[in-house]
């Protein structure tokens, strides 16, 4: 469905909304994926992400967005100088990924502490994204809801554990999605929540002895 | 959202209310949130196009690249032309100057892209000044411009490699020429023929910036694009009628948009883009700003 706000909007440094609006976002979601502000990444750029980037600040916008700046923060335009302030160790490079992937597409890869995680992104149009693989999950994750994500061992009762943890917390389920590798492998969920999970909504979904790993994503739209 | 203009339109009419009343009922309801909180949205996003013009029109800034820059405030300064002094100037100044702005990696609001941002602000606060219209009225337009904008996103797109330019500056125009109308006291009817008559004078305009950057032509662009807007609001509120309604109008440009080549969308591969002066430009200034 589309929103009234999502036609006047979003408010945003320029100049392109799948570009420059849409990269930041994706830079925010990967940040997301260790818990703040990465220590080394690298943002494999594919398609018109590599051909046209550099002129619309797709790498300033990347690197904002993983270190926490919002599509409408000035500090995008100079992003590269205050990431190396950061001493945040990034490195851009071309690449090219399936040819059915979308033409703007980045797979960043980050590091924080003992924490690494791969994720691959497109900027869809208009400022909206899509990230599409996590860490070699296949996923689907916009970022308009507050979102959770994890892996766990495909065990019985596993979502009802889940929502039961969520809805303690208050916070209200809106989509769940389940994919796995195989019976009995790896299953991976992607919960959309209208709350933003706490850091205890994370940490008990963590403590369960049958998730292997669990994020959260925050909310990037408007 | 309204699915099709015609909808609204008779929606609005039957219920005696303009249509910004209806798309703000319609999206909270939408969304489960109180109308009072989309208007506020809707203030913040207004707020940043007027500093966006302000920020513009000092006439300082540059691109990325260098290619574009300055001129929005020659239009205030510079030499006076046959429309001196008239809101049609001053409105093709503010429409340089937000996209002027965007192009100097800016705040704008993207509306409904990044790359169409100067027309809607441009229109709308323009004509607000020149016939001293309160900023609440201005507020309720944004949400006329936002359910035009998204009868374009269902029936055809907003978006430039999909559609062309015809999607971007041509669905600001078309979002610009009836909100404008309503704002000025037109009734819906006059808003849809508003719409209708700013579109079909962007139909087949293809998307080809140079080097695929958003500046050159989308500076220029979008100063035209408020110019095709400028001329339905005269139209429509003079009584001119279009006999091809608003929404088989949209459905034409996203036709259109479908049998475009794709050297027309966004690409860089045909146009302005690619002819020798185009190509030059492109290929000094991208090389600059790697060296840079």
């Amino acid at each position: 469905m589309v929103s009234l706000l999502d036609i006047i909007g979003p408010v945003m440094v320029g100049p392109s909304s799948s570009h420059t609006a849409g990269a930041c976002r994706l830079g925010l979601l990967a940040r997301c994926l260790v818990g703040g502000t990465p220590d080394r990444a690298l943002i494999e750029l594919h398609g018109s992400f590599a051909r046209t980037g550099e002129g619309h600040g797709t790498d300033k916008a990347i690197v904002g967005g993983l270190m926490g700046f919002r599509p409408d923060d000035e500090r995008l335009r100079d992003a590269l100088g205050i990431l190396e302030r950061e001493g945040l160790d990034y490195q851009f490079e071309k690449t090219t990924l399936d040819e059915d992937a979308h033409p703007n597409t980045v797979r960043i890869t980050v590091e924080r502490g003992e924490r690494k995680s791969v994720m691959t992104g497109s900027s869809l149009g208009a400022g909206r994204v899509l990230v599409t693989e996590i860490d070699g999950y296949p996923v689907s994750v916009t970022g308009n809801l507050h979102t959770i994500v994890l892996v766990a061992e495909d065990v019985k009762g596993s979502i009802a554990r889940i929502a039961t943890i969520l809805s303690d917390a208050d916070v209200n389920i809106a989509t769940l999605r389940l994919s796995r590798k195989s019976r009995g492998g790896d299953a991976f969920m992607v919960f959309e929540v209208d709350e933003q999970p706490g850091d205890e909504v994370r940490d008990a979904i963590r403590g369960l002895s049958w998730v292997k790993w669990a994020f959260r994503l925050d909310k990037v739209s408007a | 959202m309204y699915r099709t203009l015609a909808d609204a339109i008779a929606d609005a009419e039957a219920r005696g209310i303009p249509l910004s009343q209806l798309a703000l009922e319609t999206e909270a309801n939408d969304q489960g949130r109180p109308v009072e909180e989309i208007r506020d949205a809707l203030r913040r996003a207004l707020v940043v196009m007027q500093d966006a013009v302000t920020r513009g029109l000092v006439g300082d800034l540059r691109s990325t690249s260098g290619l574009v820059g300055g001129d929005a405030a020659k239009l205030r300064t510079g030499p006076d032309g046959p429309l001196a002094g008239t809101p049609f100037r001053d409105v093709l100044a503010r429409a340089l100057a937000v996209q002027e702005v965007n192009a100097a990696m800016g705040v704008i609001v993207a509306a409904p892209t990044a790359g169409g941002a100067g027309v809607l602000p441009a229109v709308l606060t323009g004509l607000a000044a020149a016939r001293g219209i309160p900023e609440e009225r201005v507020v309720d337009a944004l949400a006329t411009a936002g359910l035009i904008g998204a009868v374009v996103a269902e029936r055809a797109s907003l978006s430039g490699a999909e559609g062309g330019c015809q999607a971007e500056t041509g669905a600001a125009a078309g979002m610009a020429a009836g909100a404008a109308v309503e704002m000025l006291g037109g009734t819906p009817s006059q808003v849809g023929h508003a719409t209708a008559l700013a579109q079909q004078g962007t139909l087949g305009l293809v998307c080809d910036p140079l080097g695929g950057l958003v500046e050159l032509p989308c500076v220029f662009r979008n100063a035209t694009g408020a110019a095709i807007a400028l001329a339905a609001i005269e139209m429509a509120m003079a009584g001119v009628t279009f006999a091809i309604p608003a929404d088989e109008v949209i459905d034409t440009m996203g036709e259109i948009g479908r049998a475009m080549d794709v050297r027309y969308r966004e690409t860089a591969g045909g146009g302005l883009a690619a002819t020798p002066t185009g190509r030059r430009l492109a290929k000094e200034r991208l090389y600059d700003l790697k060296r840079a």
